[in-house]
């Protein structure tokens, strides 16, 4: 444990805790969307950021976290228009956006092991300015995701009764894409471009295993990203491993764990003599589309 | 004279140019029970997706409660009980949570659920016979038991208005009963219904107009047309396939 002492390791650890906070937060929404795969596509938009940073010799966070809010949004919009072409056009902006990002790095002056950096994450060369980035744009997801719940439920739920009910479904779609946009930019520096997914997607698998409601898994799954994040680091210190694949690794096994758990408590429950139910009324036949 | 809450006149919907609705007027007043009656792919799903916003005209007009529906904004007026529930294998969702989202088009979305919230959700699902599920995933229930989980979303945010798309197909008799009872409920406190169906089954008592709809065309507008042919048939097993989903959106619910 002695490694926290150094303040490097401290920053990586309250890096990791707040991303692993605030990517289920979010992530439970795009699972409900059956968008799961989302956050990656934007990652790869958000390395041409990257590559333009590092080529202009300006902040490649905030490049990324602008050029990922413009593919977000382009990407929502394409959705909106509810073409199957969108999915020819979504994997040009994702291929797009990777290969510009190889091609911009490799114009700068900087080595391979920048790009590597964003690819897999480097959370223990995070500055204090870094990590104060990190918080603030962690904060303002989860202040919107947590805030926002019943909205944001309605219009992952059933897009057609939320606007029924006159929500602004396409404010909160933008909402949507643009905080996606921003988690994926702020996990990029913990657990990289590649693994970003993981953090949003991992946890709320794993939480709905056991959950029956929704706030429940979103609960249950902040849980699992605060415990992931903070073993993951502590695992790094321990066994010297990269920072960023120990947090997925550890997200992975937890849901290995829970999900073998779980159906062992279901065999037991099976098992015990239960109370025979009543006799339920004969439901309906199920027809068509 | 009563206020008309629905008015379309010479409504025309096409989707990718092809016409669904060529020619549809009709208006609903406050406190009528109306039934919306066609075969499948007679564009009677289509017109209430019109009368609600849903899809948008390509000629004519659809008015509620007096305001031409583009800018209609009062929507807490209106319950929405759409055919059936997204696929839903996503997140769990409890019973309570989903008809929770009904009190959004009356609360705004910043403000949090508070006491009048729960009460009416509490309401809502006795009014359907489903207050004991209130903790149950939605994914656990039968289908009759999800169709009347929606029916109590719509009524959680205490409209006026209920709007319904085929409330009871593919719906089991303990349910339809039930849905039956809540409809009945909610006209004795002066709401207005339209409801589109293939038959009628336990809510022909309720029903006090009917509009048929054909190729596109209102064929019929007035009493409740007695049954047909096999659809007649007590044991007349009702299960048709529906139109062509929507293509779903990447965004997109479902």
């Amino acid at each position: 444990m002695s490694l926290f002492q150094y303040e490097y390791m401290q920053l990586a650890l309250v890096s990791a805790l707040i991303i692993g906070l605030t990517a289920p937060a979010l992530g439970i929404y795009l699972v409900q969307r059956r968008l799961a795969l989302i956050g990656d596509g934007i990652g790869h938009v958000a390395l041409t950021g990257v590559g333009a940073g590092l080529l202009f010799q300006t902040s490649p966070v905030i490049m990324a976290v602008i050029a990922a809010t413009i593919g977000a949004v382009v990407i929502e919009l394409i959705r909106e228009r509810g073409r199957t072409s969108g999915d020819l056009a979504l994997a040009l902006l994702f291929y797009g956006g990777i290969a510009g990002g190889v091609v911009l790095v490799g114009l700068s002056d900087s080595t391979s092991s920048n790009l590597n950096a964003y690819l897999f994450g480097a959370l223990s060369t995070a500055s204090r300015a870094d990590v104060a980035t990190i918080a603030v744009l962690g904060a303002a997801v989860l202040i919107a995701m947590l805030g926002l719940r019943p909205a944001l439920f309605a219009v992952c739920h059933d897009e057609e009764y939320a606007r029924v009910s006159g929500l602004p479904v396409r404010a909160l779609n933008l909402l949507l894409a643009v905080t996606t946009a921003i988690t994926v930019t702020i996990a990029m520096r913990a657990v990289g471009v590649l693994l970003i997914s993981a953090l949003m997607v991992v946890p709320v698998a794993t939480a709905q295993q056991v959950t029956r409601g929704f706030r429940s898994t979103m609960a249950a799954a902040m849980a699992l990203g605060l415990f992931a994040g903070g073993a993951g680091i502590w695992m790094a210190a321990l066994a010297d491993t990269a920072p960023g694949a120990s947090v997925v690794v550890l997200a992975i096994a937890s849901f290995v764990v829970v999900t073998l758990l779980a159906a062992a408590w279901r065999r037991v429950r099976r098992a015990r003599p239960q109370p025979a139910p009543a006799p339920e009324p004969h439901e309906v036949v199920l027809g068509g589309s | 004279m009563t206020p008309d809450v629905i008015t379309v006149t010479h409504g025309v919907v096409g989707y990718d140019g092809r016409p669904v609705l060529r020619d549809v007027s009709l208006t609903v007043t406050a406190g009528e029970v109306v039934a919306v009656l066609g075969a499948n792919g007679s564009g009677k799903s289509t017109l209430i997706r019109a009368i609600l916003g849903l899809v948008p005209l390509s000629a004519g007009t659809v008015t509620l409660f007096g305001r031409p529906v583009r800018r209609f904004r009062q929507w807490h007026r209106v319950g929405y009980v759409p055919q059936r529930l997204g696929a839903g294998s996503g997140v769990p969702a409890t019973v309570a949570e989903v008809v929770a989202a009904g009190r959004l088009a009356r609360r705004g979305i910043l403000r949090p659920p508070g006491r009048t919230d729960r009460e009416a959700v509490a309401e809502a699902l006795h009014a359907v016979g489903l207050a004991d599920r209130a903790k149950d995933p939605v994914s656990t229930l039968s289908g009759g038991q999800q169709q009347r989980t929606l029916i109590a979303r719509a009524l959680a945010g205490r409209p006026e208005l209920l709007i319904l798309d085929e409330p009871t197909a593919g719906v089991d008799a303990a349910s339809q009963e039930a849905f039956a009872g809540a409809l009945r409920d909610f006209t004795v406190g002066g709401g207005t219904v339209l409801l589109v169906a293939h038959e009628l089954g336990p809510l022909r008592p309720v029903i006090g107009r009917a509009i048929v709809v054909h190729q596109g065309f209102v064929a019929h507008d007035g009493a409740v047309p007695e049954p047909a042919g096999h659809h007649a048939a007590p044991d007349h097993d009702h299960v048709h396939p529906h139109g062509p989903e929507e293509p779903a959106g990447l965004w997109s619910a479902r």
